[in-house]
């Protein structure tokens, strides 16, 4: 088995209203130093690893779980340990 | 003329477009299951609002990926026309039929409410009853109508005439106020301001029931002959 | 995942367990009665759940019993999902109201959002298609940083939930009183539409019929929901979020296309939905109703979670769940239908004809009790009363005449307060014209809903000042009910019906039972008054956090019928000339108003005085008068008396402006609340009918198109002001006030 860690961001330069309250709401609560807040998403996905776990994550993310017009994406592939 | 609406899970503007064409407009329609389903038989396929799969992921990501979008695309090939609306725009710009993104509302609410709209191209085969920059009075009720696409996007748009309705006062942050735009062909319309809520008086405005009879008009113009 | 071994009935017993789950000890010996032996764990949990208030109703029964809940017009009355109202040509309107409070007041977002879809399956269980919700919500002071908080919290869980399933949520109220600052109130009504041939009931009849369950898995969420409703709001309720559930829209919107395309089908003999007390309350009343038995098999049940026991199963509140019973033998017809909407319809049991119910979980019976000790042998209590000092008091006062210089000043204040101010900001975030039916939205005194197809339309209210109930429980009861009607009149249709959501403090102490007695009263007079049956409800108690019990607020939902499209009435003034008339006179009562709470901060002396005789006349003779065509616009004069109701009158699109004459004392005139008045504009051409068919209106001015409310009195102007200035202080009030600092 193997675990998928996808992070989905908004692509730099697209505006994220969201990002801006929470980023607002840190000032209002003195946190003046936080200068810029993206909120993005994260998935986890537990994964048969019959092979290409890789290979698929990355189809799975252009086709469904990110939009490429203002989303970015990540993910890192890690080995689940069964006991 | 006869319209087919497709109703996927968590539509829920479906009855009302069906009325909007069958009792108010006086045409064919049929409620259309997203499975099973075969579109060739239809003239127009509307795309109703609502909240397809819960919304959940993105508005309209899920529904764009089932397989009746295959033949919505041949259906649009063929030069047939297509309309979403809300919830059926977000499924037509997810299924690459139409360029940009939805994000959601720059208050970050959901919105409801009548909204002035002015008609920037009347030419369009969804357009050509109303006047060229006529303010219409269409209902908003979305949560995620903050249109985006980038500039290069943008620019095409604006030179192939592409953008048909803009809010005169933008409610969601929208790109260039944009409320609905058709695709380079001119055959799909998307547009988040909901035409089917608008087709009777009793309910505030009958302003959105030109925009059916536009889509009427010139089927029968290209395809009944002595039209 | 290891699991701590079950408490030994003996145990149960020795330690009093149950009364951890709001169980007496006498309550428990009458368990053992009935058994003829100890309860197990999982017994006492469903007993436990059973027989809290929330589903037995054991302190509120004998005051339930009081109202009138009969009529020609009255299908199904209390007892089912939702009451079902006869509105000719073969169809129907269900309706009823629920609270959701506790749940609000720890997670307000899920709360409300749940509450509104508890209700909406309450409605479609009974094969109805829900065609609108309404909200009544009550908080404390919007200056309280939590309040704002929790205010914001419930509108968009509302909105988030009901614009998903496609509902549209078309009106309500919300009031503001420090009452209910740690007791926020979320009352969500359902108004659902029927063929009176699909009617539905939730019965398991049928020996050898086969229990489906449908839609979301069972977890562990809510368990012990309906315990908690029962309980007060202490500090430490914040640490059991535990018990509040998550709703999914997207679950319920298939779940209502699959049940009202299931109630098609002749193999279905019975549907209920899991609210409260989930799994038990739906499976052991279905089964009493019929009069049979039931036994599942809980190894079938889809779970969640892994390891789930028989108790934790039994007494799950997650959401979006249905129970249906089927012919033996045409499973598949329903399977296949929910099939279609991917859901899976599993069978869980069967009906069976010993009355008992019976649990079986990894081979063995977990639990074997008499369906009818579960849902109608419950205890019922006559709680004692006791008349509160304060109410003597405030019988006691000599007329509280409040002291007002500058009248224009007041006006301006009083569109301010919260609860009168627009609540355009909550509205505008529901969905109100989904379905697109609606016709008045939310902000007229009634919103109305036509029926496709058909010549007529549905208004629909809720109502009541709490205010009003506190000074005098009864008058206040009577008025709640008069009010709705009002609105209801003011629109131009004729009521039909109420469902009431009772919400009181802690029924154990006498001054509180009284409340509630006292205000079932009142409001049982009135329904009668006004041929109003009261068709459905819900109570909640224990709404007190912290010793501070909530003003008595039972809250009167209710529906009536436009005859015609015709008669469809705005309560906006209309046209420029339109001659305006005041029917009934003005007295000075200031008891509970909205001036008194400005002036003096709290509330005291007696409430407006009501005579229901004179309030069902004027009733009758408006709606004569509207359905003669001879009125234009329609409102009732409620909190802040005839000034706001004619400022609220100008707040439209019409861009118009009225000058009136007014007699008597300026603050009587202006801000009093006397009851059963109406404020009503006329074509000129129609003055001499309409005077004929309304005995006591009194022409008071004109409409105007100068875009200014003026007021004269004795001859001299007492109030001139911008229509727009006035309309931008109403709608900027509560925005204002949120975005301000705690």
């Amino acid at each position: 088995m193997k675990k998928a860690l996808v992070y989905i961001t908004l692509k730099e330069g697209v505006l994220d209203p969201q990002g801006k309250t929470v980023q607002h709401s840190l000032d209002t609560l003195g946190y003046a130093g936080v200068k810029e807040v993206r909120v993005g998403k994260y998935l986890e996905l537990l994964i048969e690893d019959e092979g290409a776990v890789e290979a698929q994550v990355e189809e799975m993310c252009e086709k469904l779980l990110a939009n490429p017009v203002i989303e970015n994406y990540t993910y890192t592939i890690e080995e689940v340990v069964t006991l | 003329m006869k319209f087919a609406v497709i109703v996927f899970p968590g539509s829920n503007c479906d009855r009302d477009m069906y009325h909007a064409v069958t009792d108010a407009l006086g045409e064919e329609a049929d409620l259309v299951w997203y499975q099973g389903a075969k579109l060739e038989n239809y003239d127009a396929i509307l795309l109703p609002g609502g909240f397809s799969y819960g919304d959940y992921l993105r508005s309209g990501a899920i529904a764009s990926t089932s397989d009746i979008v295959a033949q919505l695309k041949e259906h649009v090939r063929k030069g047939k026309s297509v309309l979403g609306v809300c919830n059926g725009f977000q499924i037509l710009l997810e299924s690459g039929l139409l360029p940009g993104a939805m994000m959601r509302n720059k208050d970050l609410k959901f919105i409801c409410h009548h909204e002035d709209l002015r008609v920037v191209n009347h030419h369009s085969m969804f357009t050509t009853a109303y006047e060229q920059d006529e303010i219409i009075s269409i209902p908003v009720a979305h949560g995620e109508g903050n249109y985006y696409c980038d500039e290069e996007t943008l620019a095409k748009l604006k030179a192939n005439n592409q953008i048909v309705f803009t809010y005169e006062n933008n409610p969601n942050g929208s790109v260039e106020d944009i409320a609905g735009i058709i695709n380079e062909a001119g055959n799909v319309l998307g547009m988040m301001p909901h035409p089917e809520r608008a087709a009777e008086s009793i309910l505030g405005s009958a302003d959105g029931l030109k925009l059916f009879q536009s889509i009427v008009e010139n089927w029968r113009k290209a395809y009944v002959t002595g039209a | 995942m290891l699991q701590e071994p079950e408490l030994t009935p003996e145990v149960i017993e020795e330690k009093r367990v149950y009364q951890e789950m709001g169980l007496t000890d006498e309550e428990f010996s009458t368990i053992k009665e009935i058994l003829g032996r100890l309860p197990n764990f999982t017994e006492i949990g469903i007993f436990s759940v059973m027989w809290s208030e929330h589903c037995s109703y054991k302190t509120s029964k004998p005051l339930l019993k009081k109202f009138p809940t009969k009529a020609p017009h009255v299908l199904q009355g209390p007892g089912e999902g939702a009451g079902v109202v006869d509105i000719g040509d073969g169809q129907a309107v269900v309706f009823k109201i629920e609270s959701h409070n506790h749940p609000s007041a720890v997670e307000p977002y899920q709360g409300a959002a749940t509450g509104v879809g508890g209700i909406i399956r309450d409605v479609f269980s009974m094969g109805a298609r829900p065609i609108a919700t309404l909200n009544s919500l009550r908080f404390g002071n919007l200056t309280n940083g939590r309040v704002k908080y929790l205010f914001d919290e419930v509108v968009h869980g509302i909105a988030g939930y009901g614009n998903c399933v496609g509902v549209p949520t078309v009106g309500g109220e919300i009031q503001f009183d420090d009452s209910y600052e740690g007791n926020p109130l979320v009352n969500a009504m359902c108004v659902g539409l029927i063929d009176q041939k699909d009617m539905q009931k939730g019965i398991a009849s049928g020996i050898g019929n086969t229990v489906l369950y449908v839609g979301s898995k069972t977890g562990r969420d809510g368990i012990h929901g309906a315990t908690f409703a029962s309980e007060d709001l202490t500090e430490d309720s914040e640490s059991k979020r535990s018990s509040v559930q998550v709703g999914d829209p997207f679950m319920e919107k298939l779940l209502i296309e699959a049940c009202l395309e299931v109630i098609h089908s002749d193999a279905l003999v019975g549907m209920q939905d899991m609210g409260a007390a989930g799994l038990t309350s739906s499976a052991s009343e279905m089964a009493s109703k019929a009069g049979t038995g039931m036994e599942l098999n809980l190894d079938f049940i889809p779970q969640r979670e892994e390891n789930m026991t028989a108790y934790e199963m039994m007494l799950s509140e997650s959401q979006e769940r249905m129970l249906l019973v089927v012919k033996q033998g045409r499973e598949q017809e329903i399977q296949d239908v929910f099939a279609k909407y991917d859901l899976e319809a599993v069978a869980v049991g069967t009906v069976t004809d010993d009355k008992q119910f019976r649990l079986l979980h990894h081979g063995k019976v977990v639990t074997d009790v008499p369906v009818d000790a579960l849902a109608e042998d419950a205890p019922v209590y006559y709680k004692p009363s006791k008349v509160p000092s304060y109410f003597e008091e405030y019988q006691a006062m000599d007329d509280y005449l409040p002291q007002v210089t500058d009248h224009q000043a007041v006006l301006k204040q009083l569109l301010q307060q919260p609860t009168i101010a627009s609540k355009e900001y909550v509205y505008d975030q529901y969905d109100s014209m989904v379905q697109a039916n609606t016709v008045l939205a939310p902000g007229s005194s009634a919103a109305v809903v036509r029926v496709r197809g058909y010549d007529k339309a549905l208004a629909m209210t809720t109502d009541c000042n709490s205010r009003y109930l506190y000074l005098d429980p009864e008058t206040g009861g009577k008025i709640a009910v008069a009010e709705a009607a009002r609105n209801i009149v003011c629109s131009g249709a004729k009521p039909l019906a109420l469902t009431d959501g009772l919400n009181f403090g802690n029924p154990d102490k006498p001054e509180i039972f009284w409340q509630m007695e006292k205000s079932v009263d009142g409001m049982s007079e009135a329904s009668l008054a006004l041929n109003t049956p009261v068709i459905s409800g819900n109570v909640s108690l224990y709404n007190q956090s912290n010793e501070q019990a909530i003003f008595p607020t039972p809250i009167v939902g209710m529906v009536g019928l436009h005859q015609s499209l015709k008669d469809i009435t705005p309560s906006f003034f209309q046209s420029n000339g339109d001659l305006i008339y005041i029917i009934g006179e003005t007295k000075a009562e200031f008891g509970g108003s909205e001036l008194q709470n400005i002036l003096e901060k709290r509330y005291f002396g007696k409430a407006p005085a009501i005579d229901l005789t004179i309030e069902a006349k004027r009733q009758n003779a408006l709606l004569q008068a509207i359905q003669a065509d001879l009125v234009e616009s329609a409102q009732d004069l409620a909190e802040g008396g005839l000034a706001v109701a004619l400022a609220e009158s100008l707040f439209s699109e019409k861009q118009l402006g009225c000058e009136i004459a007014v007699e008597g004392d300026l603050t009587t005139a202006l801000f009093s609340e006397t009851q059963s008045r109406f404020l009503v504009t006329v074509k000129q051409a129609n003055q001499s009918a309409f005077e004929a068919a309304v005995e006591d209106a009194k022409c008071i001015g004109e409409v105007t198109d100068s875009k200014e409310l003026v007021i004269r009195h004795d001859n001299q102007v007492a109030i001139k002001e911008s229509v727009a200035d006035l309309c931008d202080l109403w709608k900027g009030a509560i925005p204002c006030l949120l975005k301000s600092k705690a």
